[in-house]
């Protein structure tokens, strides 16, 4: 699964890949995005989160021209939404990833070759590099009509990332394949940005986010709800320890190092400063207490994301979310 | 655009359905051979003269233009219906239309690639029929080039019509209107021809209009007056006159070129109004 793919032919390198500004989507009453402001940097991956129907495909359509907003600006790689000329140095795999049955998967790349105007001299190169970064080349031959699921979602992975795009939109570029795919994937993912393309993934699948993106934003309902890096957005580190013959006193001091929350045999420092974790054990150790357990991390994303979702979309008024850059 | 059209063309010789309806043509063409050859035998074995058989032929011929007429109105109808409609519902649409293509490439690159595809069938299966119906009876109609351009320009008609209505309606609804509106068109003409026999003014504006409304019936006749001998055009207005005009396999001059440049105009803003119609479309 891997290739030499050549690095994105930049053009106006200056200022953010995506810029957006308040842009909003309604369908006649329903309101699929609402206010979106946001800024994703060049070079880095972007997680777009959201439970089903939060807009995220919807947000996307919007950044590549295929539907109008209702409300608000954005700019693509420099350039209004809806610029034509940008789309050539643009990937996406559509959430609909759905390919010419009847072509050959060698020359759905041709077709995509043409329609985003790779230089021709280029286009062998190109499309060899994206099968073989896809770990297509063995079935490049065959007809679409005959790929499973995972493999029409590999191909289209190929499509998107087809001459070195300096942006690529991927929307649930996983959600066809096995565990092995996906991991296939998230390092086509860092070898893209490795390279110098941003890419912005819109999923649902919180593992695949954490371990891939820069920074994420979260929407539901339409609304961003937070952005940011994630350690800014998993809050600080928590230790949480099991521990027994621990005296009160030792805990009483153990609260230099943060604060301190007992329950049974557990005992949970929060916030810790993840040097000073070796200090704690070591303190407890020392007055002759037992160390049974030892976590030291921040939250999940899947907590910070249940616990966004659960409480909802800002109220009017209410304080907004934190700024995306 | 050119590219979508290639890729329309490809698309259509990978359809098993396209072969399939050739090896049909080719069946027809061998079977109406075949009768033609056997009547023209039977009608000298009779005692016909040359003239009488040529006649007789000149008028399947055009009965069996009649058939490919309908075959390549229905093949425009069902091939360009989904053409457009198919790769929205599918999405294949959406990674073509987030290159930078415009919306209009799509619509004019499937269009151009469907014309090619109904204007080659047109003209394949015509010319063999006049060629294979030329080799067994010695009878070439007047204008075969013509009649087959005709033919051409009438499954334009319709596969435009259906390439708008497609997005709009179910595949299979849209190519089923263009069938019947295909049907009332060709009602029209009757229509206007009798009216114009009994003077019913009504009758024959509406017909008149129809026609103008979808110029399918009229470049019919063009097919008619190219496969008509001029001898049968004068025997049958010099015989019945007027009540000629309401046979809809015979017409007695072609038509004028204002309807000719109408049906031109025709097709490109049907086809202006399928860009503009997917240009408005949410993907």
């Amino acid at each position: 699964m891997t290739a030499s793919v050549s690095r994105p032919a930049s053009g106006a390198s200056n200022g953010p890949a995506i810029a957006t500004n308040d842009l909003a989507k309604r369908f006649g009453r329903t309101v699929a995005l609402d206010g979106l402001t946001m800024t994703v940097e060049r070079g880095e991956v972007f997680g777009f989160l959201g439970p089903n129907g939060a807009g995220k495909t919807t947000a996307v359509k919007l950044l590549l021209g295929l539907a109008r907003p209702t409300g608000g600006t954005a700019r693509v790689l420099g350039a209004p939404i809806g610029d034509r000329a940008i789309r050539s140095r643009i990937g996406y795999l559509p959430e609909l990833f759905r390919y010419q049955p009847w072509l050959r998967g060698r020359e759905v790349l041709q077709l995509h070759a043409a329609l985003a105007r790779l230089p021709r001299s280029r286009r062998r190169a190109e499309i060899a590099a994206a099968l073989g970064l896809v770990g297509l080349t063995d079935r490049a031959e065959s007809l679409v009509g005959t790929y499973s699921k995972g493999m029409q979602q590999r191909l289209g992975l190929a499509v998107a990332l087809l001459g070195s795009p300096e942006l690529v939109f991927l929307d649930e570029p996983t959600s066809a394949l096995d565990p092995v795919g996906r991991l296939d994937v998230r390092a086509i993912i860092r070898a893209a940005r490795d390279r110098g393309t941003t890419v912005f993934l819109n999923s649902h699948l919180l593992t695949e986010v954490e371990r891939v993106c820069d920074r994420v934003a979260i929407v539901d309902r339409g609304k961003l709800l937070a952005a940011g890096r994630l350690d800014e957005l998993l809050g600080s580190p928590v230790l949480r320890m099991r521990v027994t013959d621990v005296a009160p006193a030792v805990i009483a001091a153990l609260a230099a190092f943060g604060r301190v929350e007992t329950e049974g045999d557990r005992l949970t420092i929060d916030p810790i400063e993840p040097s000073r974790v070796p200090d704690v054990v070591a303190a407890i150790v020392a007055t002759g207490g037992r160390v049974h357990d030892v976590d030291a991390g921040r939250g999940s994303l899947e907590d910070r994301f249940v616990a966004l979702i659960t409480a909802g979309p800002p109220t009017e008024g209410g304080p907004p979310p934190g700024p995306a850059a | 655009m050119i590219t979508i059209a290639i890729l329309t063309v490809r698309e259509a010789a990978r359809r098993r359905i396209l072969w399939l309806l050739v090896g049909l043509t080719i069946g027809s063409v061998a079977l109406t051979g075949w009768g033609v050859e056997r009547l023209a035998t039977l009608a000298r074995e009779g005692g016909s003269d040359e003239l009488e058989i040529r006649i007789g032929v000149s008028q399947i011929l055009i009965l069996v233009a009649f058939m490919f007429s309908f075959v390549v109105a229905m093949t425009a109808a069902f091939l360009a219906a989904p053409a457009i409609a198919g790769d929205l519902e599918s999405g294949v649409a959406l990674a073509m239309l987030a290159r930078p293509i415009r919306r209009a490439d799509l619509v004019i690159g499937r269009w151009l690639g469907l014309c090619v595809v109904l204007a080659g069938y047109a003209a394949a299966s015509g010319l063999l029929e006049i060629a294979v119906v030329a080799f067994l009876t010695g009878h070439s109609p007047p204008q075969p080039l013509v009649a087959v351009a005709f033919l051409a320009g009438q499954g334009i008609v319709i596969l435009t019509l259906a390439l708008l209505l497609g997005p709009r309606l179910p595949s299979v609804g849209a190519g089923a209107v263009c069938v019947v509106l295909f049907g009332l068109a060709w009602m029209a003409g009757v229509f206007a021809g009798i009216a114009r026999l009994f003077e019913v003014e009504v009758l024959a504006t509406v017909a008149r209009a129809t026609r103008w409304l979808l110029p399918t019936d009229g470049l019919w006749r063009g097919v008619v007056y190219a496969l008509e001998p001029p001898l049968v055009i004068a025997g049958a207005g010099a015989a019945i006159g007027p009540m000629a005009e309401a046979n809809p396999f015979y017409a007695s001059a072609p038509p004028p070129l204002p309807f000719v440049a109408w049906s031109v105009i025709w097709v490109v803003v049907v086809l202006g109004l399928a860009v503009w119609s997917l240009s408005r479309r949410e993907l």
